[in-house]
């Protein structure tokens, strides 16, 4: 006999996956036949990579945006590792891989070309991981912003160098255990404290448009691609990709981990536009961060006997203050997507 | 080959004087080469440029150690740097000055290097009433035209007016040519009425 | 057309004719010229639909150009010392990528100690990056390698450098022949990609290859620099057909037929040394000298030939391996393996102090009687080295060595370096 997962039914007119009762137009890019898979399978991420499907959803909105004229730049990473293990490539677009830390540079580039030859239709993306983006990419990624170059940038945050055998970066939550910032001492794990919100510097540049998205919600993630694709200049999503490696994790969890991760409030999801907020994504059914943080190994010593009970305190006001800020709380007829759980 | 050096301070243009000077020379279809010696790039710290006049191709590529002609275009330099050094016995030194030589005080100094040819001219002033600016470097060169001949008055004045568009053009080649014709003809300078006759 | 005018902004004007597509820079000191001149022309839409890109780093410079490479288009950028260094990670991935872009070096020294004077040590730290390097002695050659080298690096998807003297060419106002637009078009054609970006046919650059093919991608770099050996000089001949000059090339050799004694160098020095040639020519001294116009590569064969028959070579560097000693000298001595030719290392022109035709003559002359130590420093200031020296064997915190230098040497602006 084998174990049987036990799943939850929805009735008509939810948001699942390949749900034939919706109309046309609101069904999701990856339940449609015509999908483009452009990151094809075969390529070699870890099961359960929350950073492959952010890949997967994010791609394949941006090229049904498109029409299929979509040129993506990489940072060296998890994602360009895994999916061009030579001799082999599971990318079916045009794609390009540098260096570390110049995605956004060379990206820029590529949309320069495009326009010396009058070939504007064609769209640009760069990708990278948070180490490309938030750390050695960032100066590169500010030069990008501020020019108002026309590229679409995803950062798939997994909030550490995982590529490398997972060491902290600067989007490591507070508390987190990574080889660099070991579970030992008085203060186990990342610093608090420290970190920097990409998200918010990007709309402190005045970008057209920014926004934050999660694995969790597909709809949504693919909403905001496809909304920042039909705008011009530079724009920023960055999305939350569980690694079951680096947070120690069950691989069979990304995705209620991604979910928990914002019905706590610790990844808030919202959309801004030139600096200001313009759309939230309200928790329906608010989380204790606990309920997040103790799915994760890599947040252990917050819990059992030798607890961080000040650091998990911490973490929990963190939530809070995401929600008071964003406004993830209140109920409001118009503006944002509604929650999922 | 006529070598010449020139000194000033940053931001008196002294190495658009040896551009100058070359264009003229080029102009009057001989081979020149003008560079500048930079100290660190800022106003006030002292500046040297040169330039090389040939009739065949210059092939030498240092500076200007033995100058057949020196231009000094601020006198202030006069006692803080060795600024005559190499120059020519049978050389030409212009020092931007409305004082007579003695005036200046460097009786002394000129003792070690007799020259036939030693003169200030009062190229500011001359600059300042024909452009209303005291920036002497293009009147300077039309000045050295006449001392060594190595280049025209006209050639002078077209370098200039390539160099500074419109009126500005003008105005420094109208500023080079009455310097030239200060040094041709020996005249002390006389400023118009109504017009600053400061000494420098 | 001739002109009387500074290297930088003819330089500029030679790139312009080469219709580049996307230029992306970032200033450093001597280089500056140029890309602001280039920022004019393209503002003034005097280079069609080129998009000109200010980075926000040497990094981002080149970053971009190789996004912008990868996508079909002829680039270009210009950097030195410092902004080399600081691109150093894009230098490598460009060559590794099989991308033409072009890059003037105006050459300056790198720091610590700071110095925005010329020295070769900017282009010696990538000479093994896989790009292409040629020197140009003049302006006029400046101009005229430009235009070979986007031909050049279009041909064979290896990327090149046209190295400067930062100064002593960038800044010097001499007679330069600007090329007009057409026979610059006669000359170079429109870029046509090895490997493109392009939606209707998909293709991933930049993938991992591990050691079972490494060696093979990297064997056939090396070989396309060794094609560059053939190549270099048929388009130094071609460009001589059309524009009536000599430009280029890998190498020039002056009045070496019977030399005892030939010096070696790259770069603007040369004409310096040519000068010396003669005058000891003059005085019956049978001397010679061998201008390296391609260091990367190698022109092994051509060395060899023309140094060979002689005593003693003299390699004149504008650059120190420390620890070591010469770079070039190292490149020329492999060259004569086997064979009995003395080469001597001089150093030289280190942050831009100038090297003299009189410094140039004595040295060689000591060199011929057999004096000259190996390797030579040229008019190096001995006395304040070992005052220097001492005076840190005598105390332990002796504070930052140019500091106390500059005290000894007295500098002070006006003094001829």
């Amino acid at each position: 006999m084998t174990d049987r997962q036990r799943i939850k039914f929805y009735q008509t007119g939810t948001f699942t996956v390949g749900n034939r009762l919706l109309g046309e137009e609101e069904r999701t890019v990856q339940s449609r036949m015509e999908r483009t898979n452009s990151l094809n399978s075969g390529h070699r991420a870890c099961q359960g990579c929350g950073e492959a499907l952010g890949a997967r959803y994010a791609v394949d909105a941006a090229m049904r945006a498109s029409g299929h004229r979509l040129i993506a730049v990489n940072a060296t990473g998890c994602l360009e590792v895994f999916s061009t293990p030579y001799p082999e490539s599971s990318w079916k677009i045009p794609w390009l891989h540098s260096v570390f830390g110049n995605a956004p540079a060379v990206a820029t580039g590529v949309a320069a070309a495009l326009r010396a030859k009058g070939r504007t239709d064609v769209k640009v993306l760069a990708q990278g991981g948070d180490g490309g983006t938030v750390d050695i990419g960032f100066g590169c990624l500010s030069g990008m912003f501020e020019r108002n170059d026309d590229v679409l940038y995803v950062c798939y945050d997994n909030e550490a160098y995982m590529n490398t055998g997972v060491q902290r970066s600067g989007s490591t939550p507070p508390s987190a255990r990574t080889m660099t910032t070991p579970a030992v001492g008085d203060h186990p794990g990342n610093p608090i404290g420290t970190g920097k919100n990409v998200p918010r510097i990007a709309m402190a540049h005045g970008l057209a448009y920014v926004a934050t998205a999660s694995v969790a919600d597909l709809r949504d993630l693919e909403a905001k691609v496809t909304k920042a694709m039909g705008i011009s200049g530079s724009r920023y999503i960055h999305i939350h990709v569980p690694c079951p490696l680096g947070w120690a994790h069950d691989p069979a969890l990304t995705i209620k981990v991604a979910r928990l991760a914002v019905e706590s409030g610790l990844f808030p999801l919202f959309e801004a536009e030139f600096g200001k907020i313009t759309g939230r994504s309200f928790i329906r059914r608010k989380v204790p961060v606990d309920r997040y943080l103790e799915l994760q190994g890599r947040f252990k010593h917050l819990f059992g006997d030798r607890a961080d009970r000040a650091a998990l305190a911490s973490i929990q006001s963190i939530a809070d203050a995401h929600i008071a800020e964003y406004g993830l709380g209140e109920e409001e007829t118009s503006g944002g997507n509604s929650g999922g759980t | 080959m006529f070598q010449i050096r020139i000194h000033g301070r940053g931001g008196q243009g002294v190495v658009t004087a040896a551009e100058i000077l070359a264009v003229a020379a080029f102009l009057d279809g001989k081979y020149a080469q003008a560079f500048p010696n930079f100290g660190s790039e800022r106003m006030g710290a002292p500046v040297m440029s040169f330039c090389r006049i040939d009739d065949k191709i210059i092939r030498l590529r240092e500076p200007v150690m033995e100058p057949d002609a020196l231009i000094i275009q601020d006198p202030t330099l006069l006692h803080q740097v060795d600024l005559f050094s190499g120059v020519r016995r049978s050389g030409t030194i212009l020092i931007n000055s409305s004082r007579t030589v003695e005036e200046l005080g460097i009786g002394d100094l000129l003792s070690r290097l007799p020259h036939s040819d030693l003169r200030t001219v009062p190229a500011s002033e001359i600059a300042l009433e024909f452009t209303g600016r005291p920036l002497a470097n293009a009147a300077l060169i039309g000045g050295l035209a006449a001392a060594t001949r190595q280049v025209g008055s006209e050639a002078v004045s077209q370098a200039i007016r390539r160099k500074f568009p419109g009126k500005i053009g003008e105005a420094n080649a109208a500023a080079a040519e009455a310097t030239y014709r200060v040094i041709a003809s020996g005249e002390p300078w006389t400023a118009k009425e109504g017009s600053h006759a400061g000494t420098t | 057309m001739l002109e009387q005018l500074e290297g930088s902004q003819a330089v500029a004007a030679a790139v312009a004719r080469c219709r580049p597509e996307v230029i992306s820079c970032y200033p450093i000191t001597p280089q500056t010229h140029i890309v602001e001149n280039l920022s004019s022309r393209v503002r003034r839409g005097e280079i069609g639909s080129c998009q000109f890109i200010n980075a926000e780093s040497e990094f981002g410079a080149l970053s971009i150009l190789i996004g912008a490479s990868a996508a079909g288009a002829r680039t270009y950028t210009a950097t030195g010392s410092q902004g080399l260094l600081f691109m150093a990670e894009a230098v490598y991935n460009a060559s590794g990528l099989g991308l033409p872009i072009v890059m003037t070096i105006g050459n300056r020294a790198i720091g610590a100690p700071i110095n925005i004077w010329n020295d070769h040590s900017d282009s010696m730290s990538m000479r093994d990056a896989g790009w292409i390097q040629l020197f140009a002695e003049t302006n006029q050659e400046a101009v005229d390698l430009h235009i070979q080298a986007f031909r050049l690096a279009e041909e064979l998807t290896c990327p090149v450098m046209v190295c400067m003297d930062g100064f002593i060419l960038t800044h010097a106002i001499e007679p330069v022949d600007i090329p007009d637009q057409e026979s610059v078009d006669g000359f170079l054609p429109p870029y046509d990609p090895v490997q493109v970006l392009d939606p209707e046919d998909p293709v991933t650059i930049g993938a991992m290859v591990g050691p079972e093919a490494f060696a093979e991608v990297r064997y056939l770099a090396h070989h396309k620099q060794l094609r560059a050996l053939e190549r270099i000089p048929q388009l130094s001949a071609e460009f001589r057909e059309q524009f009536g000059r000599t430009s280029g090339g890998l190498s020039d050799a002056y009045r070496t037929d019977d030399a005892d004694t030939i010096v070696v160098a790259l770069g603007s020095v040369n004409g310096t040394i040519r000068d010396a040639v003669d005058e000891l020519r003059d005085k019956g001294i049978k001397v010679g000298s061998l201008k390296l116009g391609s260091y990367r590569p190698f022109p092994v064969a051509q060395v060899r030939a023309v140094l060979h028959p002689s005593k003693r070579a003299i390699v004149v560097e504008k650059d120190l391996a420390l620890g070591k000693g010469g770079i070039v000298s190292s490149d020329v001595k492999m060259a004569l393996r086997g064979l009995p030719t003395i080469v001597q290392t001089v150093i030289a022109g280190l942050g831009g102090r100038s090297i003299t035709k009189d410094s140039l003559i004595r040295m060689i002359g000591e060199a011929r009687a057999g004096h000259l130590d190996e390797p030579h420093f040229l008019d190096l200031n001995w006395t304040a080295i070992h005052q220097e020296l001492d005076r840190q064997r005598r105390e332990r915190r002796s504070g930052p060595t140019p500091e106390h230098l500059l005290r000894v040497v007295n500098a002070v602006n006006a003094k001829l370096p």
